[in-house]
């Protein structure tokens, strides 16, 4: 009888299933994971609204916005209060993140649902904080930005303190954001403002340097290098144009990209490429935008002066031209050295990395991590930092990438439980 | 049509595009561009775009409508509407821009559209009740979207350059004359249909424009990149080109 082994095998697999919980994220590639996230019917379920509002705050009041820039000339943050006393959390965004993409949005429907009060808020490598919320404009250093968030926090809540009772205060961000938010609950131990309760650091680089290097050097998996990016272009457009002209109806929808993926079947390298492409567009937005609020000489010549209507023209290509490592050499670390001439370039790169500060995060029992084996902006072996350093208070999932299962249900799950213990 | 021409002057004439340089020389930055591109090298975008000093202007203009006009009004519509009146207006202006999307797809020579087009017409007209209420989704009958700068686009017209217009957006010349053909079209068969006052004529071009923009996502200014211009009309003409494909 063939049904007597299929029984038998059912029964077995409850067996072993009820026993042990599976972590059933489907994805084993962490590129794949990292590019296409999680299948819709996989994700948390979230209402589609929240009270959500969108403010814009100026942060420096005596700051002039250069002409170019003249449209970010206040921060943009969004929120989200309960009518009832309850816990608040903010949210940062990751590298390049804005407060009001994906990954923050989804953030803040599982924390509005779950009962906290929100606030969210761009990434400092964002546009729009380096114009607006940095105070030297020149983004990626840990303890500067922990205080330009800081200080942002303090004046988004001043606005909102009449209007909503906060039992405590919480923190969590995504990547560069989880990075952030370690520097940030540090300084609020001195600063007292928020006595955070707990800090969530989700996916988080543990060598910015490190990391940087990583995904600067994926975009070597452009075929022909970065002149050839027009082709790599081309291609893609082509792989979208296939589903989309399938595609029902003419809105894109959630499943598009994994659709997309499902049609190409690309290669790691093909995924690595636009992961790649992905950050070096930021590093591109950040770079320049900085520089035109510096007047550094990075990219654009000191003496030569932008109009609300002048066309970037060569000044584009070149941006995208230059990855993250690019920007730390030659502007970063000069920049942040002016200051303090005695630090050597090794210097900083061991101060801006968790490592330096890996006393205090062993004893600050309230800073917690969510992050899996296989993220791809660590180097081999930096994964065991965190266990070693966090013990029991790091959840390490088997895979999804660098950040490729945040909104999978067992993810958000864990993400609103470690805020309510 | 005599203030309209002195607008366009004055974007014209005050468009100067290049950076202004402080002195004779150019203070060579870290990377200098004659030191990272290489002497020829394609580009990504293709879009053609000799007007680009009007169109940032009209970009600048389209963002301050926006801002301070077109999105204020969105708010305070979505603000006083109950959602399913809201969800009704929707329902009835989709309907109606149907008609040019049957019209289109006819002109494309395309019948499975045409078809289509014509049944999610009748249903949602009929039953739908004057196009309020869309059975025609849940039906599973496909929506398609077609205008005449997609049917140019199929019968071979190039696109012309890039063009920024008050208020749409992104389009290019040949569509910007498209969405001209569609709205002369769709009011001539409105006004063919039934017999509008002024008044009522206005509320229908208002509530239509509202309902429009309050659909589309779209913010200027918030991509979070300084290439903003630049980008929008690389992606704007890709999508195009994959609609006319569609």
């Amino acid at each position: 009888m063939k049904s007597y082994p299929r029984l038998l095998f059912w029964l077995f697999g409850v067996l072993i299933f009820t026993n042990a919980p599976a972590y059933d994220y489907p994805i084993e590639d962490p590129f794949v994971a990292t590019v296409v996230g999680t299948p819709k019917d996989l994700r948390a379920e979230l209402p589609e609204e929240i009270p959500l509002r969108k403010r814009s705050i100026k942060i420096f009041k005596d700051r002039v916005t250069p002409d170019f820039l003249f449209y970010d000339d206040k921060l943009r943050y969004s929120y989200a209060l309960q009518k009832v006393p309850a816990p608040l959390v903010f949210l940062i965004a990751g590298t390049g993140g804005s407060y009001d993409g994906e990954k923050n949005t989804m953030m803040g429907r599982a924390f509005y649902q779950a009962g906290f009060h929100v606030i969210s808020l761009s990434s400092p490598t964002h546009m729009n904080f380096v114009i607006a919320g940095s105070s030297t404009s020149v983004p990626g250093h840990a303890y500067r930005d922990a205080e330009d968030l800081y200080r942002v926090m303090e004046r988004i809540w001043g606005t909102l303190e009449g209007r909503a009772e906060v039992t405590d205060f919480y923190v969590t961000g995504y990547s560069l954001g989880g990075f952030n938010t370690a520097f940030v609950t540090r300084l609020d131990e001195e600063r007292q403002v928020f006595n955070f309760r707990k800090a969530l650091l989700i996916n988080p680089p543990v060598s910015l340097y490190n990391s940087i290097s990583l995904l600067d050097r994926m975009l070597e998996n452009i075929p022909g290098g970065v002149d050839n990016f027009y082709l790599f272009y081309n291609r893609l457009v082509k792989a979208f144009s296939e589903v989309y002209k399938r595609e029902d109806t003419v809105k894109l929808s959630e499943d598009f990209l994994y659709k997309v993926y499902d049609a190409l079947q690309p290669k790691e390298e093909e995924l690595a490429a636009l992961i790649g492409t992905s950050f070096r567009i930021t590093s591109a937005n950040m770079s320049f935008t900085s520089d035109v609020m510096t007047d550094y000489g990075y990219i654009k010549p000191k003496n030569v002066q932008f109009t609300k209507n002048t066309s970037p023209g060569v000044f584009n290509a070149v941006a995208h031209r230059l990855g993250f490592t690019d920007y730390f050499h030659a502007y970063f670390f000069p920049y942040y050295r002016a200051e303090d001439p005695s630090m050597s370039r090794d210097d900083m790169v061991a101060r801006m990395s968790l490592t330096g500060i890996q006393d205090y995060l062993r004893s600050a029992g309230k800073i917690e991590v969510m992050h899996n084996q296989d993220d791809l902006i660590l180097e081999p072996g930096e994964i065991d930092f965190f266990p070693r350093v966090f013990g029991d208070r790091a959840k390490i999932y088997p895979r999804g990438g660098h950040c490729g299962n945040m909104e999978f249900r067992d993810n958000v799950a864990h993400m609103i439980s470690v805020f309510q213990e | 049509m005599a203030a309209l021409l002195l607008a366009a002057a004055l974007f014209l004439t005050g468009c100067s595009m290049a950076p202004i340089q402080v002195g004779d020389t150019v203070d060579e930055p870290v990377f200098a561009a004659d030191r990272i591109l290489p002497d020829e090298f394609t580009r990504a975008d293709t879009t053609s775009d000799p007007w680009e000093g009007f169109n940032r202007t009209m970009y600048r203009f389209n963002y301050r409508f926006d801002k301070y006009v077109f999105l204020p009004l969105v708010s305070g519509y979505q603000a006083v509407m109950p959602d399913f009146a809201e969800q009704g207006v929707h329902n009835f202006f989709t309907n109606f821009r149907q008609i040019t999307t049957l019209m289109n797809s006819i002109l494309q020579f395309n019948g499975a559209k045409s078809l289509e087009t014509a049944s999610r017409l009748l249903v949602n007209s009929t039953i739908g009740v004057l196009g309020l209420f869309d059975w025609a989704t849940p039906m599973g009958i496909p929506y398609h979207q077609e205008d005449f700068g997609q049917t140019l686009g199929v019968w071979g017209v190039g696109s012309g350059p890039y063009l920024v217009l008050p208020i749409l957006g992104p389009s290019s010349v040949r569509d910007g004359i498209g969405l001209g053909v569609d709205a002369f079209v769709r009011t001539e068969i409105r006004d063919a249909i039934v017999d509008l006052e002024t008044w009522q004529k206005v509320t229908w071009g208002v509530l239509d424009a509202i309902d429009t923009r309050a659909n589309v996502s779209f913010r200027y200014y918030e991509t979070g990149s300084p290439f903003e211009y630049e980008w929008v009309r690389m992606l704007s003409n890709t999508k195009r080109q994959l609609d006319i494909e569609k």
